[in-house]
């Protein structure tokens, strides 16, 4: 077992255990299927919906050079600088030159699960730039010292009580014990910030190729501030964030909104093509579009999960899924959480070491239902399991599958097992739980069933014999 | 099999016409709930149909195709290619190892000599509850079970199968029997195959919800399409000294 | 740029891409064959002006957005008036576009022009910012704008009230509409588009929706029905 995987079994155990974690997650997503439901019922057709924005996907993965360079091409024509980074170190590093080389000192971001994923944040942190974050959520947990809990909710675990303390702790504030009060204290804290940062960092949703701009999908506003008030931008985009046409978002956007938040339409909906043009009274100076491969490549030479790529980030599949309603987002222990975390992060960051995530899955197959891009997500945590044992089979379950392969192909003997369970119950009832039981771990915390008076077969046999 | 029908017939329907049915019982049906086989073939042959079973079926192989040894588990899937080979029709009570059978058999034989058989085996398996509405078209078995039930819908075939109006049509005819929905009917109970036992803890955890569902509904009894989900929610509600009764579709439906 | 990774990127791709991905969306029902426009999947549109009027005041409702209905340039002018005494405005922001201009003037307040070059100071101080828009869209409950129709790019978010003033005319049914409004009234797509919708919100304490997040915390259309009150 790899580290990451020992330290995914310490924490899941931890938190499955944990009955005030679970109330908590129930009652935050509570609201979320009734009213996502609501949403589809609006759409004319929303199976329709979702194979067309499947296929504005796969057609702009499946021609990513392409489209890629045509953005680039639409974006440069408005004076945008465009940097192609083929891994986390290159952008950090170009971002932090282009900062320096401006006299930069204050960093305003805007939510970035891209950025989250090179932990931009801290590089720049470390390299002397002060960097805020400006989405709520992401600021709550900055301040926390933690990672973000979901990729769409960053501090859907925390209560207003534990809010407030990192308030009054972190900040100074006076105690208060209301979402809308404890909002307002991040309101003010930020305002100043956004007028005084001398850059700003955002990601995107979808980057439009036939246009050359970029497209943020944000409730909060912070988004809209921060890639306006101060005077560079720079923008972090994963390679796969590429959509064909304009038109292509007058679908995905409400789609988004649907899936990730229940609502029709989320707040803010941002196209960004250029810095400030001739005529424009504000906007940044300077415009960087930040390109980041950092192992998108490799997932997309897997032709069989290539579809993987076609993630727009809506968190949908977090939301639906039992796993990550049990164990929560910061057992997976990585950027990405949840189906699609399990199902990338092996291409992201290594097969062995990250190959417990797809195992870790009753693969129930909710995401795949609900994703609204179509991506096969629980058919890809099988293929990373085939995958990851055909590399390197676990020492002592590739005899026991073995064995089983032996004794189901023989059904003489495996006839026998029905009588030998029927005498072998006494003793396993007798030893249930104890750390010589076999089945322990299941007896840990369930019954078994009891052992058939007859099997099925000796049933037919008998029936047979009676005529 | 279209313009036939399966019609009432005073509460016993038979069907007018005859179907040479190849019954697929997984593994652990054949282990531990027999019951649920029985059932079945007491359905069949009382809508008139004939009922075959192939004794050298073992099992579908999906233990081995869930882990990841593929190879292993093609070895254990050929013996149902073997198995079926003549079969005009093969009917499963269970959407998981009917999933298996239906849906993964052709990606597990995919590129291999034997795929068109997988893919030809695949074409011709059927759940039960699948089986006997969309083929046979039949919706009163003449059964009654005076309970109050809740209906726990396996993963693999709701999804894999699109397994969800078919049970409900079944049940809805049976006498004296009250089915009322639980929250989370769609939600996994935890089972998961080897997941239940490499992943305990969070297996169990998904189970409790499940458990907690159905206490909510106020029914004495959880029927499901799939036993091995009824082993986790039954093991769940043992140990926790639950009065609470599972039973398997086709049991429920052979009471007549 | 010289020297990043482009062509190394590139060439990974066109390597990744030589290898051909099975349509796996396809497996369960694709797309019918043809050409297929979104608004076919999409909540329907009422096709007259009055219904797209209908649909929009009820998403803005859901929104908490409020919209105010006024007959003609004087209902704008007496509207927006009792916006300010009502919200004890003392300054606010604007930019010069036809369908404003008279009702802003006639409050008799300071005026943040971000129109040309302005202090970010002043408009962060500002108690509303009132601008135009580009159109506004029945099926979102939402509103377009660009630099050029809603004066920059600060103006509709910083100040914490920001007011629409509008016309009938100017509505479009959806998404798609909206885009194609967007290549027939400009040249060239501009650098800085927006889709407004609602005033700003958050959820991330507890998933308790609070109204006012970091942009503004009240919107407000003033929707003109005289046609003749909108220009270029």
């Amino acid at each position: 077992m790899s580290t990451e995987s020992i330290q995914f079994h310490r924490d899941a155990d931890r938190l499955a255990h944990d009955l005030r974690h679970r109330k908590l997650i129930q009652k935050a997503l509570g609201g979320y299927y009734a009213k996502r439901d609501e949403q589809k019922a609006k759409y004319t057709d929303w199976q329709m919906a979702r194979a067309a924005a499947a296929a504005a996907k796969f057609e702009a993965v499946n021609h990513l050079d392409k489209y890629l360079v045509e953005l680039t091409d639409k974006l440069a024509g408005r004076g945008t600088k465009v940097f192609w980074a083929a891994d986390g170190a290159e952008a950090a590093d170009y971002i932090s030159s282009v900062a320096k080389a401006a006299g930069v000192k204050r960093i305003i971001k805007s939510k970035t699960m891209t950025g989250e994923e090179i932990h931009l944040g801290q590089a720049l942190g470390k390299a002397g730039f002060d960097v805020v974050e400006s989405d709520l959520g992401e600021f709550i947990v900055q301040l926390r010292e933690e990672p973000p809990y979901h990729i769409v909710f960053p501090s859907m675990h925390l209560t207003r009580g534990e809010i407030s303390d990192t308030f009054e702790k972190k900040l100074g504030s006076a105690p208060a014990d209301t979402p809308e009060a404890l909002t307002m204290i991040a309101r003010n804290v930020m305002r100043k910030k956004y007028c005084e940062a001398d850059m700003g960092i955002s990601g995107a949703n979808f980057a439009v190729a036939e246009t050359g701009h970029i497209s943020i999908t944000e409730n909060e506003g912070n988004a809209r501030l921060s890639t306006t008030l101060p005077r560079l931008l720079v923008s972090i985009v994963g390679i796969e964030k590429v959509v064909p046409k304009l038109d292509d978002l007058a679908f995905l956007l409400p789609m988004l909104a649907t899936s990730g938040a229940a609502q029709n339409m989320t707040c803010y909906n941002t196209l960004l093509g250029g810095p400030r043009q001739p005529g424009e009274s504000d906007g940044p100076e300077e415009f960087h579009v930040v390109l980041l491969d950092n192992r998108r490549t490799a997932l997309l030479a897997d032709a069989e999960q290539r579809d993987a790529l076609h993630c727009i980030r809506c968190g949908a599949c977090l939301n639906v899924c039992p796993i990550f309603k049990n164990i929560g987002g910061h057992s997976y222990g990585t950027t990405y959480q949840g189906p699609i975390g399990s199902v990338i992060t092996p291409h992201l960051r290594g097969l062995q070491a990250w190959k417990h995530l797809s195992f870790s899955s009753s693969l129930c197959g909710a995401c795949s239902e609900t994703c609204p891009v179509k991506i096969d997500l629980h058919h890809h945590l099988l293929q990373n399991r085939r995958n990851a044992i055909a590399q390197k089979p676990v020492w002592w379950e590739k005899p026991i599958f073995g064995g089983f392969a032996w004794l189901m192909r023989r059904p003489a003997l495996y006839r026998l097992a029905a009588p030998l369970l029927r005498i072998g119950a006494p003793v396993l009832h007798a030893i249930r739980g104890k750390i010589f039981d076999p089945a322990r771990m299941w007896t840990g915390t369930r019954d078994l069933p009891p052992a058939p008076a007859q099997s099925f077969k000796e049933y037919w046999r008998s029936r047979h014999a009676k005529r | 099999m279209s313009g036939m029908s399966c019609n009432g017939n005073g509460g016993k329907q038979t069907c007018d016409f005859r179907v040479k049915i190849s019954l697929f019982i997984p593994c652990f049906i054949d282990q531990y709930y027999p019951g649920a086989g029985i059932g079945m073939v007491k359905i069949l042959e009382r809508l008139g149909h004939e009922v075959e079973y192939p004794e050298s079926q073992t099992c579908c192989g999906q233990p081995a195709f869930n882990s990841g040894y593929w190879d292993e588990a093609r070895a254990v899937a050929e013996t149902m290619l073997d198995a079926f080979r003549d079969a005009d029709v093969v009917v499963g009570v269970s959407g998981s190892c009917g999933a298996m059978q239906k849906v993964f058999y052709p990606e597990l034989f995919h590129g291999h000599a034997r795929e068109p058989e997988a893919v030809a085996l695949a074409g011709k398996t059927h759940e039960f509850t699948s089986f006997l509405v969309n083929v046979l078209g039949v919706g009163d078995l003449g059964a009654s079970f005076p309970a109050k039930a809740t209906f726990h819908d396996g993963c693999h075939g709701l999804r894999e199968l699109g397994i969800k109006r078919e049970p409900r049509e079944l049940l809805k005819h049976v006498r004296g029997l009250e089915l009322v929905e639980m929250a989370e009917a769609e939600t996994c109970c935890g089972f998961g195959g080897t997941f239940s036992v490499k992943f305990p803890e969070i297996s169990t955890a998904m189970g409790e919800v499940k458990c907690a569902s159905i206490l909510e509904t106020g029914a004495g009894l959880v029927i499901s399409n799939d036993s091995s989900c009824l082993m986790q929610i039954q093991g769940l509600f043992d140990r926790q000294g639950n009065k609470i009764r599972s039973m398997h579709t086709a049991e429920v439906l052979a009471n007549f | 740029m010289p020297n990043d990774s482009r062509e190394k990127i590139l060439r990974r791709i066109r390597e990744a891409l030589s290898v051909e991905a099975p349509p796996r969306h396809l497996a369960h029902g694709g797309l019918p064959a043809g050409e297929h426009a979104p608004a076919e999947w999409l909540p329907p549109v009422p096709p007259s002006l009055d219904g797209l009027v209908s649909l929009f005041e009820k998403n803005s409702a859901d929104l908490k957005t409020e919209v105010r209905r006024c007959a003609d340039a004087a209902a704008v002018g007496s509207e927006l008036a009792a916006l300010a005494r009502e919200h004890g405005w003392r300054s606010v922001a604007s930019h010069r576009f036809d369908l404003g201009n008279p009702a802003v003037q006639a409050l008799g307040l300071p005026v943040v022009d971000t129109g040309d070059s302005y202090e970010t100071a002043a408009l962060e101080r500002c108690d509303a910012g009132i601008s135009g828009c580009d159109c506004l869209v029945a099926q979102t409950g939402g509103i377009m704008v660009t630099a050029a129709s809603a004066g920059g790019r600060a103006l509709s978010v910083l100040p914490p009230h920001h007011v629409v003033i509008a016309s009938k005319s100017q509505l479009v049914g959806d998404l798609a509409d909206a885009f194609a409004h967007l290549r027939n009234a400009h040249k060239e797509i501009p650098a800085f588009v927006s889709f407004i919708t609602g005033p700003s919100r958050t959820g991330d304490i507890e998933r308790i929706l609070v109204l006012g997040a970091h942009g503004p915390k009240k919107l407000t259309v003033l929707l003109a029905d005289d046609p003749e009150l909108i220009s270029g």
